[in-house]
């Protein structure tokens, strides 16, 4: 028989600590110069602080030394990934405020290179959102498709990121010859790669792993906190300003608001906001293909009704657009005079910023960034 | 069950100090070819994966292009950040860059050909693999990083939980092979494909309920090795988009070569287990066709290459799990799943016997 025998080891003092980490503003995945301060018990994110500024540009400064055209391009750098969708709402407003009505055809093509940039905007969503979760072909693929929108814009407008295509009262150039054919091709592609996508991304077990269930936003929260475009809409809030206050011509095309339905997880998690993504590009397809088929087929002329000299009446005006990421309002305040006494933006990817402290307690580092990557932010627009 | 080895070395310039440090080096004339092609298959095979060209500049469709990578990296500046703990930090890549290559003292390339033929073979190679967790916690904590400290943490406990299920299945194999020795359990195997492990090794048409069971210790141990070694799926400690490079972001130049250099000769190694363990080592697929010494090695390398190639394609095509999510998968499938697996294998090899 052995003799059972005790030991006594002294193991010291321990004690734990929670640790701070600064994610950023130099991190592959804070999609640009955001640092979030997190702190950590392990592995468990217990605070998340995010610290902004780092690209600040004044913005809202500069314009109120730049006549209203010269506004344009300032705000072409704020959401830089979807420029044709910030320019919509600013255009739109002064023609309001102007009393200025342009052509059939001129809206057509607005709301057609809205579209198209509401896609490429997607495709970069989705696959920085496939990135983050560590899959990097699928990014690949998306980045391809959107080189074709990128070029089909550069013919349009002389720039690839950056347009200053609309204008008030008009547009920079009469669409290139070939642009009903382009736009019918980028569908065809952007609809085979979605497929792709939705296979080797979206239904993959191991990315919904990653996202279902992940960074829930319930619908209240989501609307205490303002937020708008896909983060909403994935919590099940059926909120587009296309559908429930449509501007511009958006009234006579037929597409559905994409709502987060909870398939594999819970309503309002990071695969929700991902998938009603996915799903919107199908429906701007749907209304780049209606606005195709509607818009009258003679050019004309896109310049005829801007003006020579912008010089709006003594007033302010809100106006707002359904910008790919969500809600983008301009206020602006006129003095009478060839400036804007303010020009301030709602940006919205400041606000759907917002919310992430609120919905990633609890959660890992691991998903801290998918949450991040589900909000898709710009830092171009957060700190303007 | 004892066997005698014969190592070509040993015929020629007889057992002598010469020798053994020939063999201790002979391993080294294949991992440096390896690296290069590995590292040009990773790069070619990710650009085809992805619909791009790859590099094209380098020689002949980019072939010189990991030369020229291996010479950026030899002649890149050698930083060592101020606040790291230098012994630590300089000895961490060289541990890692130890256990990866001890492991080539039993990988039996050729039946004439294993550097060491110790009867522990099997053991030996879980053993050093180890080794690498040694490497990655020293450098994750020398680095004062706060990011490699968290690719540390991660490295430990993922590869300790993946061992487990890949002893079981490396103890599954052993009982049927009924020998640890790397050489016996490929002799074991001979004699054409239908005898290889992983279609439940020699026997009659008893064997064929086996079958199942030896296929999925085989899911299994491809699935651990993949853990082992840090590739996608699970290459959590070095999550790029979460925690930078983890164990290795401070590290640079030569030294984070060698860690670079030890992963791909890992790839090799879990490669060349896996065959020994499952494919017939170095045994041809059709009997004795094309069974000489030098094809041995060839069909060796092949089957393993195979493997390296269904890593570098997994990893281009799957996402990251969780750390919660990996240890959900070793813990609660695959270590039960295992455990059948053995005993229903084990069965087997006491009826056979």
């Amino acid at each position: 028989m052995s003799e059972i025998k005790t030991f006594e080891i002294d193991f010291g003092k321990v004690h734990s600590e929670r640790m701070r980490l600064n994610v950023g503003p130099q991190h592959p995945s804070t999609h640009g110069v955001l640092r979030l301060e997190v702190e950590l018990e392990g592995e468990i994110v217990t605070e998340v602080v995010p610290h902004i500024g780092y690209l600040h540009r004044c913005f809202e400064k500069h314009a109120e030394n730049m006549t209203y055209p010269q506004v344009i391009p300032y705000i072409d750098r704020m959401d830089y990934i979807a420029a044709m969708n910030n320019e919509l709402p600013y255009v739109m407003g002064m023609e309001k405020l102007l009393d200025i009505k342009v052509n059939e055809r001129i809206e057509y093509i607005r709301v057609i290179c809205a579209e198209l940039n509401r896609i490429a905007n997607h495709q970069l969503a989705v696959a920085t959102f496939g990135l983050d979760s560590g899959a990097f072909t699928p990014f690949l693929f998306l980045f391809r498709d959107r080189e074709m929108i990128i070029t089909l814009f550069e013919r349009l407008s002389g720039g690839r990121l950056l347009y200053n295509y609309f204008w008030i009262g008009g547009l920079m150039h009469e669409v290139p010859p070939n642009f009903e054919e382009d736009c019918r091709a980028i569908i065809k592609q952007v609809r085979a790669t979605n497929a792709e996508t939705m296979n080797l991304l979206i239904y993959n077990k191991i990315f919904i792993e990653r996202t279902a269930n992940v960074g829930i936003l319930p619908a209240d929260v989501a609307v205490n906190f303002a937020c708008s475009g896909p983060v909403i809409r994935g919590s099940g809030v059926p909120y587009d300003i296309r559908k429930t206050e449509p501007y511009s011509i958006y009234d006579r095309f037929d597409f559905n608001v994409c709502v987060g339905r909870g398939e594999v997880g819970t309503v309002g998690d990071c695969w929700d906001r991902n998938i009603v993504r996915m799903e919107e590009m199908e429906e701007s397809c749907k209304i780049i293909e209606q606005a195709l088929e509607q818009m009258p087929k003679e050019p004309c002329d896109v310049r005829e009704f801007v003006p020579k000299r912008i010089k709006p009446p003594k007033g302010e005006f809100y106006s707002k657009a359904e910008n790919p990421k969500g809600e983008l309002g301009f206020y602006i305040i006129s003095d009478g005079g060839l400036k804007p006494t303010r020009v301030r933006s709602r940006a919205t990817s400041f606000v759907n910023l917002s919310v992430l402290p609120e919905i990633s307690k609890g959660y890992m580092v691991a998903d801290l960034i998918m949450i991040l990557g589900s909000l898709d932010i710009v830092l171009g627009e957060i700190d303007r | 069950m004892e066997m005698e080895h014969t190592n070509f070395v040993y015929d020629l310039i007889g057992t002598n100090t010469i020798a053994y440090i020939l063999l201790a080096l002979l391993p080294m004339l294949f991992l440096l070819p390896y690296a290069l092609v590995a590292i040009l298959g990773e790069l070619k095979i990710s650009a085809w994966i992805q619909e791009r060209l790859g590099p094209m500049r380098t020689g002949w469709k980019g072939v010189l292009q990991p030369l020229a990578e291996v010479v950026k990296l030899l002649q890149k500046e050698d930083i060592t950040p101020s606040a790291v703990n230098k012994p630590l930090f300089n000895l961490a890549p060289f541990v890692m860059f130890a256990g990866a290559y001890a492991a080539y003292a039993v990988i039996p390339f050729s039946s004439v050909f294993i550097p060491s033929g110790i009867n522990i073979g099997l053991f030996y190679v879980f053993a050093v693999s180890a080794f690498g967790v040694i490497a990655i916690v020293m450098g994750g904590w020398a680095s004062n990083n706060k990011y490699s400290l968290l690719g540390a943490m991660r490295a430990a406990s993922q590869m300790i939980s993946y061992e487990i299920p890949i002893a079981v299945t490396i103890l599954a194999i052993a009982t049927l092979a009924g020998s640890l020795d790397m050489q016996t359990i490929i002799v074991k195997q001979g004699g054409g494909f239908w005898n290889w492990n992983l279609f439940g090794g020699p026997g009659g048409i008893a064997k064929l309920w086996v079958i199942p069971f030896t296929i999925i210790l085989f899911v299994v141990y491809f699935v651990g090795s993949l853990a082992e070694i840090n590739r996608v799926p699970f290459d959590i400690p070095e999550g790029e988009s979460e925690i930078v490079a983890g164990y290795h972001t401070e590290y640079s130049g030569m030294k984070f070569a060698m860690f670079f250099f030890a992963e791909y000769s890992n790839m090799f190694i879990v490669s060349a287990i896996i065959t020994v363990l499952f494919l017939g080592g170095w045994q041809s697929p059709f009997g004795d066709f094309l069974n000489g010494p030098i094809w041995q090695s060839l069909w060796f390398v092949s089957k393993a290459m195979i493997f390296v190639f269904m890593q570098i394609w997994i990893r281009w095509t799957l996402p990251r799990l969780r750390v919660d999510q990996l240890m959900h998968v070793t813990w609660k499938v695959m270590l039960p799943i295992s455990f059948v697996a053995f005993f229903a294998v084990a069965l087997w090899a006491m009826l056979s016997v």
